[in-house]
């Protein structure tokens, strides 16, 4: 157990040392990049993402994928888009509710797939990103929500700050890190979702639910990007049912295995997920500034997924080696 | 599995057998994909008297024909137990290779080789870090997904390269009546179904598929006979890129989006068991006729692109539900 412990944290301050080494060498070339101001243009670039990876972390801790996350995104953005366009007289912290319950059904939805028919996740949400890209299309008769419609209260969530500049969503994300860490640690079903993942086989034989297990990561999932959802139409106060979310989740799942979260279940934890999220952030926010363009950001996340594989893969390797030779000592 | 008897002999004497040939034959995937398919031309055919003109819907399959050629060799590495979900990216990325090649001066058959092998190299990539590495496919294809996507993204920009004239127009070339994509799908269906049904490689394939560590006991490859699937399914993805390209006279590097989708949805429908050791060509030649009749006819029925990409979702999800009952039951 305490090896365990011990890798963890290795990886972690792996992570850490990674961030800081690229910071510097940006630091170097460009000194601009070592200011308050880009660590402002970093976190203003992660929450979404942040929120997302916390669901995907849980959904591949327990050995599943989720696709369609960035498909939920944009269908609970578009729901409370339409929501303020066409009851502007609401209440507009209803947005948050609509849109969190709307990605819970559809996460659910995702469960009930995978769990009632014993479907693998990846084909199943493969299927529902289109399903719910196309139910987006539908519901906004592809029309933008612009940003007129989108309330200035909801705006200002991005903008103005409780305390030293920092914004609300700021907040909001790390608050579902430190919700997602109190999870996956400290509950009884947080430590199952563990269970399930490093050992399908067992962890019913030992008494876990696992269709609950599955349903709860893929509603946890879903909910958390409504929440991103919302947090897309506060960010940048228009919603398209073409691109918003578009691509969402292989930032997200990019964000997730560079944080050291295993592909193939069971190992992963809250505080590896924000590293990776950082780190992916600090490369998203330094690439304008070393003059690379826009167009290379795909090509990034494609290397980092590859890259974090091979991480992940080594590390593994060390790991059986230590244990065969603790098993001989 | 493979001995489906006449269905005509069966019900004629005192069945001994557990289950009756026919019913065997009845509920095969296959089968069910045929039903669909006979389905969807009667239901075409009273949407609108011109939906049954064959040379319109042998058109609309030009359209399709690129990833119905890909979802040829996926369905082989679906078998093997493996999943590329990198090949529609590929598809872009080789195209993009070829057209900024000819673009730079290179003429065209240095071009179409420089395009072709710059997809079997991608196909040699995902199958090093699959297998060689010993990761699995969903993620690192996910990965792969991204990049070559993103690498096409680099080469192309935001712009669309045209491609010369002499190579634009394979879907107006005309063999027998039949567009030249639709023919080459038909070959390439013809040979793939019987390097799969009736050659040691293919059984190999379907052993893989069931019980890897039992193949590898066999004495069966199957290191390299991934390899060999994974290199097939690039150069294949980067010849659909290339019969794409000529089909739109130009490339861009969103040639091709979401064709993944497509692809799998084309190998599930003709009952290609997910989890590998089971599925067949002719299921999936018979899928990619449907998947046509399908979109063909919600074309025809004029509506909206986005209910396509509602029908196509959920069908995907229905055909792995329908195709793993089916299994189920057959299970013996």
């Amino acid at each position: 157990m305490k090896s365990l412990g011990t890798t963890f944290l290795r990886r972690e301050a792996g992570i850490v040392v990674m961030i800081v080494l690229f910071c510097l060498v940006v630091g170097a070339v460009k000194p601009q990049f070592l200011t308050l101001n880009s660590l402002r243009i970093i976190f203003l670039l992660v929450p979404l993402i942040m929120i997302g990876a916390m669901g995907q972390m849980l959904v591949i801790v327990a050995r599943h994928v989720d696709l369609s996350i960035g498909s939920i995104l944009g269908l609970t953005a578009m729901a409370s888009g339409m929501m303020f366009r066409f009851h502007p007289e609401i209440w507009w912290q209803l947005g948050f509710a609509l849109s969190i319950g709307s990605g819970a059904l559809l996460g659910l939805f995702n469960g009930l797939l995978i769990t009632l028919f014993r479907l693998p996740a990846i084909i199943v949400t493969l299927g529902t990103l289109n399903l719910y890209r196309g139910i987006t299309f539908i519901m906004s008769d592809a029309k933008q929500i612009d940003r007129q419609y989108v309330p200035t209260a909801l705006k200002e969530m991005s903008q103005d700050s409780p305390i030293f500049g920092i914004p609300w969503i700021i907040f909001m994300s790390f608050g579902i890190a430190t919700l997602t860490y109190w999870f996956s640690m400290h509950t009884r079903i947080g430590r199952e979702v563990f269970a399930l993942g490093s050992n399908p086989t067992a962890a019913p034989l030992r008494g876990i639910n696992v269709s609950k297990v599955t349903l709860t990561v893929f509603t946890i999932s879903g909910a958390l990007s409504g929440l991103a959802g919302i947090m897309y139409a506060s960010r940048w106060g228009f919603v398209n049912p073409s691109n918003t979310g578009n691509g969402f989740e292989f930032q997200v799942i990019a964000a997730v295995v560079i944080g050291g979260v295993s592909i193939n279940g069971g190992l992963g934890t809250a505080l590896g997920t924000v590293l990776g999220v950082l780190l992916l952030g600090c490369v998203a926010a330094a690439l304008p500034l070393l003059g690379i363009p826009g167009t290379t950001q795909n090509a990034i996340y494609g290397a980092v997924i590859l890259v974090a594989l091979l991480i992940d893969r080594l590390v593994r390797k060390q790991g059986q080696r230590q244990n065969v030779a603790r098993a001989a000592a | 599995m493979s001995n489906v008897e006449n269905p005509a002999l069966a019900p004629s004497r005192e069945v001994a057998a557990p289950r009756p040939a026919w019913r065997i034959f009845l509920i095969r995937p296959e089968t069910m994909t045929l039903a669909l398919l006979i389905l969807g031309v009667f239901a075409g055919s009273q949407l609108s008297e011109f939906f049954l003109d064959i040379n319109y819907i042998l058109k609309s399959f030009t359209l399709y024909a690129e990833f119905a050629i890909v979802a040829l060799v996926l369905t082989m590495v679906i078998i093997a137990g493996e999943i590329d979900l990198s090949a529609a990216s590929n598809m872009a990325l080789s195209a993009c290779v070829f057209a900024y090649a000819q673009q730079t001066g290179a003429p065209l058959p240095i071009s179409i080789a420089i395009g072709l092998s710059a997809g079997l190299f991608m196909g040699l990539f995902n199958a090093f870090i699959i297998i060689g590495l010993k990761l699995p496919s969903i993620i690192v294809t996910i990965g792969t997904l991204t990049l070559y996507r993103g690498l096409a993204q680099i080469i192309a920009g935001d712009k669309s390269i045209r491609v010369p004239e002499s190579f634009i127009g394979i879907n107006n070339v005309f063999i027998g009546g039949i567009p030249a994509p639709v023919i080459i799908f038909i070959i390439l269906s013809i040979v793939l179904g019987l390097v799969l049904g009736t050659t040691i490689f293919g059984r190999q394939i379907y052993l893989i598929g069931t019980n890897e560590v039992a193949a590898r006991h066999a004495g069966v490859r199957s290191k390299s006979i991934k390899i060999i699937l994974f290199a097939t399914l690039g150069l294949t993805s980067a010849f659909a890129g290339l019969l794409t390209a000529s089909r739109l006279g130009s490339v861009r590097y969103d040639l091709g989006l979401g064709g993944e989708l497509q692809m799998v949805l084309m190998a599930m429908l003709g009952g290609t068991y997910i989890f590998g050791g089971r599925g067949t060509i002719l299921g999936t030649f018979l899928a990619a006729w449907l998947l046509v009749i399908v979109t063909t006819g919600m074309i025809v029925a004029n509506w909206l692109p986005a209910y396509q990409l509602c029908v196509l979702g959920v069908l995907l999800i229905i055909s792995i539900i329908a195709t793993n009952f089916i299994y189920s039951r057959t299970e013996r």
